[in-house]
């Protein structure tokens, strides 16, 4: 192990091909996986600070917002049913929003939602006509005070303040009282209008008595089949073209991933050819084969922790460089430990290439020969 | 100074055969061979003639076919191929050809490979190389690498660095095959006083018959039968 340590600190040259390589993938991976993360966020994040355990959509709406509508008398049999504790109306209503001092077409695409009971980050309903903005809007122009106009009917919501990760579908959000979404909601979507006491969904708080997914069953029994629960997550799953955006990133991070493998299993299967000859004298010296190939998964976990290092350290300073909102990139430190195992699984793997080829080394090469 | 009374090597009735049937090639026929603890024998014969299958069996890298193989006392005869390699990290020095020093590490980290390689006692290793290292005249070359040492020092080096394990037999693979005559006889003085000061066997293979005096006994090979 020590001799794999030295020749790394003494032929570093030998390593720099592979080291840069695995950093542009490592680099690669972190940025791709940012960009999924960013994405889903942006997609998602509304949903997932949701200080609630479940959502209720009506049964008729495939778990979408838009189509959903849940009545106060709905809402009556949900509240009662036992393991609930608390029950809140959220609607949204999906936008343009014209910001003082941009061009009348340029417009900023917002989701504006009323709600009762307040997500994480987000403070209690504000005023009536008043929003709390998602700071990503701030990209837009979007400022404190600053009074924004929505839909086709313009109607005018006042910035009170500002949160973060909030996103919906690729929107910054506008969190305002179930009063301020029913006004815009009714003013700019006269054929979906609302009725008073009407919500989109429910967030329901559990208090823990009987399992999610038990829950949600029991609510939907109660409202015989009038409505489709769905715990955060699965109802984070159905926001359309989510999983379809994992599910296509995730295989392009699987290819990376397999690239790091191709190029570990290729640079070490060359070095180990090169060390045939002192392999054998080692054997003969009483070398195990576990003890040498030990030393080239060292090497390569070494190189590979450099890369990845260089990576993370390029793709922390991308993270900072981008602006809020003007990409989805979200660098988080799950993302950046998961890379780094991905990459040292790769090379592990890339190394376990070379196993045969150490084995069959054979300590009698270093006998009889001058080479 | 040590005084070896029991036999270094003990080889009864060895045979190596490679391949079977109508492609059997026997390399060494019925070798029958003793050493003495502090003895040093000259193998000589010509290429082909079995010197290194002899000296591979001796130290433990390749198995006879048939016969009987006792190092320092140890019947390796019948050993699997782990037990082999513990038995070369503990029993056997080697002096290679081509003297084969890992290049990027220094003269004291190349003898300290060998306790890497085996025992793992760092402290007591780096001791011992240190010493080595002074009775060999290297002190002051201890942290070169080997690409800064002449032939004769990296030969002094490897010999330093087959003796680390404080072995019962150390096989010299043609030693002097790549040097001069002059620098010849100076490895193979070299030779002759470490391993008489220290009364550990050594089995010198060669096909320089000059080469031979520095030896206690010399023993020909040709087709692998041996004759004394």
């Amino acid at each position: 192990m020590r001799i794999a340590l030295l020749e790394l600190r003494r032929r570093p040259g030998r390593f720099v091909t592979a080291t840069i390589i695995l950093t542009l993938i490592a680099l690669l991976l972190l940025f791709l996986g940012g960009l999924l993360d960013g994405l889903i966020n942006t997609s998602t994040a509304a949903l997932r600070a949701q200080r609630g355990d479940l959502i209720v959509y009506s049964s008729t709406s495939e778990s979408s917002f838009v189509r959903s509508r849940i009545d106060p008398s709905l809402r009556q049999t949900v509240a009662a049913v036992p393991g609930v504790t608390e029950v809140g109306g959220i609607g949204v209503a999906q936008l343009g929003a014209r910001v003082p001092g941009n061009g009348p077409r340029d417009l900023a695409d917002v989701a504006l939602f009323g709600y009762e009971i307040p997500p994480t980050a987000v403070d209690e309903p504000p005023a009536d006509g008043e929003v709390i903005a998602d700071e990503v809007l701030k990209s837009d122009g979007v400022e404190q005070g600053m009074v924004l106009e929505l839909g086709p009917a313009r109607t005018p919501v006042t910035v009170v303040g500002f949160t973060t990760d909030t996103s919906f579908n690729g929107q910054g959000s506008l969190w305002g009282s179930a009063a301020t979404w029913r006004d815009v909601q009714n003013a700019n979507r006269p054929d979906a209008a609302v009725a008073d006491g009407v919500f989109q969904s429910l967030v329901v708080v559990a208090d823990g008595s009987v399992a999610p997914g038990k829950l949600a069953a029991d609510i939907d029994a109660a409202t015989a089949g009038a409505t489709d629960t769905l715990t955060i997550t699965a109802a984070i799953d159905a926001i359309p073209g989510v999983t379809e955006q994992r599910g296509v990133f995730n295989q392009i991070l699987g290819v990376t991933v397999l690239i790091a493998v191709v190029v570990v299993a290729l640079f070490f299967a060359l070095l180990t050819v090169e060390r045939t000859g002192l392999y054998g004298v080692l054997k003969a010296i009483g070398g195990r084969s576990r003890t040498l190939f030990g030393g080239l998964v060292l090497q390569a976990v070494v190189v590979t922790l450099i890369a990845a290092a260089i990576g993370g350290g390029l793709a922390l300073l991308l993270d900072v460089a981008i602006p809020p909102g003007a990409l989805p990139f979200d660098l988080s430190v799950g993302r950046i430990v998961l890379s780094v195992l991905l990459l040292l699984f790769a090379a592990v793997i890339g190394c376990a290439f070379s196993l045969r080829r150490v084995l069959r080394v054979d300590p009698a090469s270093a006998i009889g020969s001058a080479s | 100074m040590t005084v070896a009374t029991d036999p270094a090597l003990v080889m009864k009735a060895v045979r190596k055969v490679y391949g079977d049937g109508d492609d059997e090639v026997v390399a060494l026929d019925h070798a029958t061979l003793t050493v003495a603890g502090d003895e040093i024998v000259a193998l000589v014969g010509p290429s082909g003639s079995g010197k290194t299958t002899l000296c591979s069996i001796a130290g433990g890298i390749l198995s006879a076919t048939e016969g009987t193989v006792v190092v320092g006392g140890q019947d390796i005869s019948g050993m699997q191929a782990k037990q082999l390699t513990s038995f070369r990290a503990s029993t056997v020095g080697f002096v290679f050809q081509s003297v084969n020093l890992v290049p990027f590490l220094t003269a004291r980290e190349n003898l300290l490979v060998v306790d890497e390689m085996g025992q793992r006692n760092r402290k007591v290793a780096r001791a011992r190389a240190d010493q080595l290292l002074d009775e060999l005249g290297l002190a002051d070359r201890a942290n070169n690498l080997p690409g800064q040492l002449s032939g004769g020092q990296r030969q002094r080096v490897a010999i330093g660095r087959s003796l680390m394990n404080d072995p019962k037999l150390v096989l010299f693979d043609e030693p002097t095959s790549a040097l001069d005559t002059k620098l010849g006889e100076q490895v193979m003085e070299l030779i002759r006083s470490e391993m008489a000061s220290r009364g550990i066997a050594a089995i010198v293979v060669t096909h320089d018959e000059r080469m031979t005096h520095y030896c206690d006994r010399t023993v020909h090979i040709v087709d692998g039968v041996l004759a004394a």
